[in-house]
């Protein structure tokens, strides 16, 4: 048998994967992950998860697009095309300002969506985690939390009794690579 | 008045005293001043009421809106909210001295001889008409207000029954409709009529986000104030903060939006009964004053409170919410100062700030945050038998259920 991926607890109550997860992270694992139908703000906390980086990556695309936007509309209107509309000035700032919000959004949003995206390693056609076939509730009325054999103090069975010996667990399974 | 058998945060006991001594205080320096001139004091005086009634009604409508929204916000500043709107029966009487003196401000009692505009609107501007109207809004908003807090009461004593959930949402709905008609007028007879010639049907709508703006970031500044005690103390929870901060960022985009709205299409239009508002606002101090308001009111809160972390810790969402506070109104002399001042439309209005500009909304918000106090104490300061705030939901609930 190869080396495990790692090993999952499944648990049928919300609160018992978040206390698991703190448990966990008592005692020192780092390299794990939880699942859940739905987000559970708590649950990210007890995992200490590090922060997003989709905000910058969001902030950035805006900050792009308002300058996109508004530049677009100088060059054309300014450089390139000036026409005399109501004898108002080339550089009408103050209606650019409706088309440079539109595009501000447009790219904060695609940034956010793709950013998002490629920081989560999707689309992922092949992922370990659903070797495990009761791994399927994940997405119904399960909660997991699966602690990863790369983390250092991963022990099959010293792990494995860690998490059998969680309150709510409902099993323990070995998840194959 | 008070049997206080639910706890009330040291920190409102504190402020009692001295908001009423500021608000007595000021005001009567302001009564000195009405003897040296009637109309700066009524100048001065309407300005600073014209702001501090919108957070009464700000409070007004996003009662109604959390009761038709649902939401732990809502549930946590929902005693915030109904206090302010008790404080509307008092904002009747504080509003005597417009009221009586109306005459000596608004340029449509003595219109202009030959003035035909302003004469036409004479059936709908004259004093007997305008001082019926303000009655009637405030008759029709303590209505609302005194059935908000019966209905809460009920609820205090025998929970959350079918009947009072469905109250709730009748008045919720329908009386949020009767509100922001009523407070479009409202604006309009006190605000904009300062200049009988200009008018702006975005009116109502920029001062109605004013005023849920000024309540939103009010109640967070005193909420970071009662936070660390009972009853708050475990009912204040991160994730509510947020949302609160949330909103006060919305709120400033949107009242960014409607401005830039009205901005965009006089500017664009470029007529000549509509231009004059801006001709007077954008030119020389005047100008200057809308700058800052730009800056500082939008443009460098907005870029603070894109900030989950700003948003997230009450500690560093007040000093925020309280300079917003400040900044609602600045705006606010910004527009109603050069009508008041009685520049319409000159090319450049003169900018002469009086004593009274900072000493009555000095008083007056003293005052009205004295009353709310008092209201806010008369009642246990977070609602009993609300779902939203029963300590079982706090942990581990889907943040998005």
């Amino acid at each position: 048998m190869s080396a495990l991926y790692g090993l999952m607890a499944e648990f049928d109550d919300p609160k018992a994967v978040v206390e698991a997860a703190e448990a966990a992270r008592m005692a020192g694992y780092r390299k794990m992950d939880a699942y859940s139908p739905y987000p559970i703000e708590a649950l990210s906390e007890a995992l200490a998860l590090p922060k997003s980086h989709v905000a910058k990556i969001c902030l950035a695309g805006g900050i792009f697009g308002l300058a996109a936007g508004y530049g677009l509309q100088y060059w054309s209107s300014v450089i390139e095309y000036p026409m005399n509309i109501g004898g108002r000035p080339f550089h009408s700032w103050v209606a650019f300002i409706p088309p440079a919000y539109e595009t501000t959004i447009l790219f904060a949003a695609f940034s956010a969506v793709l950013g998002m995206l490629a920081l989560n390693g999707l689309p992922q056609p092949y992922h370990p985690v659903f070797n495990v076939p009761a791994f399927a509730g994940a997405s119904r009325d399960k909660f997991f939390l699966c602690i990863e054999a790369e983390d250092p103090l991963f022990d099959v069975e010293k792990t494995r009794a860690f998490l059998a010996a969680q309150p709510g667990v409902a099993a323990v399974e070995e998840v194959q690579p | 008045m008070t049997n206080a058998t639910h706890p009330v945060p040291p920190a409102l006991e504190r402020m009692l005293t001295p908001t009423l001594a500021l608000g007595v205080g000021a005001l009567a320096v302001c009564g000195l001043g009405a003897m040296q001139s009637v109309e700066q004091f009524l100048r001065s005086y309407l300005f600073a009421f014209f702001f501090w009634v919108s957070v009464p009604i700000g409070a007004l409508g996003l009662l109604m809106i959390q009761h038709l929204s649902g939401g732990r916000w809502g549930a946590l500043l929902r005693r915030f909210f109904e206090a302010w709107s008790r404080t509307l029966p008092f904002a009747l009487v504080l509003f005597l001295p417009v009221l009586l003196g109306y005459a000596k401000i608004y340029p449509w009692a003595h219109p202009a001889e030959g003035d035909r505009i302003v004469a036409h609107k004479a059936l709908y501007l004259n004093g007997a008409f305008w001082i019926g109207r303000a009655v009637f809004y405030f008759a029709l908003w303590s209505l609302f207000a005194w059935l908000f807090s019966k209905w809460s009461a009920e609820q205090d004593r025998d929970g959350l029954t079918p009947r009072l959930s469905s109250n709730y949402q009748a008045l919720g709905g329908g009386g949020l409709v009767a509100l922001v008609l009523s407070v479009s007028f409202a604006s309009i007879d006190w605000g904009m009529s300062l200049n009988p010639h200009w008018f702006s049907t975005i009116y109502g709508v920029i001062y109605l986000v004013g005023a849920a703006m000024a309540v939103m970031a009010l109640s967070i500044v005193l909420l970071a104030r009662f936070a660390h005690d009972e009853p708050f103390l475990h009912v204040v929870r991160k994730d509510t903060i947020h949302d609160l901060g949330k909103l006060l960022f919305a709120f400033n985009m949107l009242w960014a939006y409607t401005n830039l709205s009205q901005f965009l299409i006089i500017w664009s239009g470029n007529l000549p009964e509509e231009i004059p508002f801006y001709l007077a606002r954008v030119n020389g101090a005047w100008g200057a004053l809308g700058l800052f308001v730009v800056l500082f009111h939008f443009v460098v809160p907005y870029a603070i409170l894109l900030s989950r972390d700003v948003k997230r810790s009450l500690r560093l969402l007040a000093p925020v919410a309280g300079w917003l506070v400040l900044m609602r109104l600045v705006d606010t002399y910004w527009m109603i100062g050069p009508d008041l001042a009685g520049h319409h439309g000159a090319e450049s209005a003169a900018f002469h700030p009086h004593w009274m500009d900072v000493l009555a909304p000095l008083g007056l918000g003293a005052l009205f945050v004295h009353l709310f106090l008092r209201q806010l104490k008369s009642r246990p300061l977070v609602p009993q038998h609300e779902a939203e705030l029963e300590p079982e939901a706090a942990h581990a609930a889907p943040a998005h259920a």
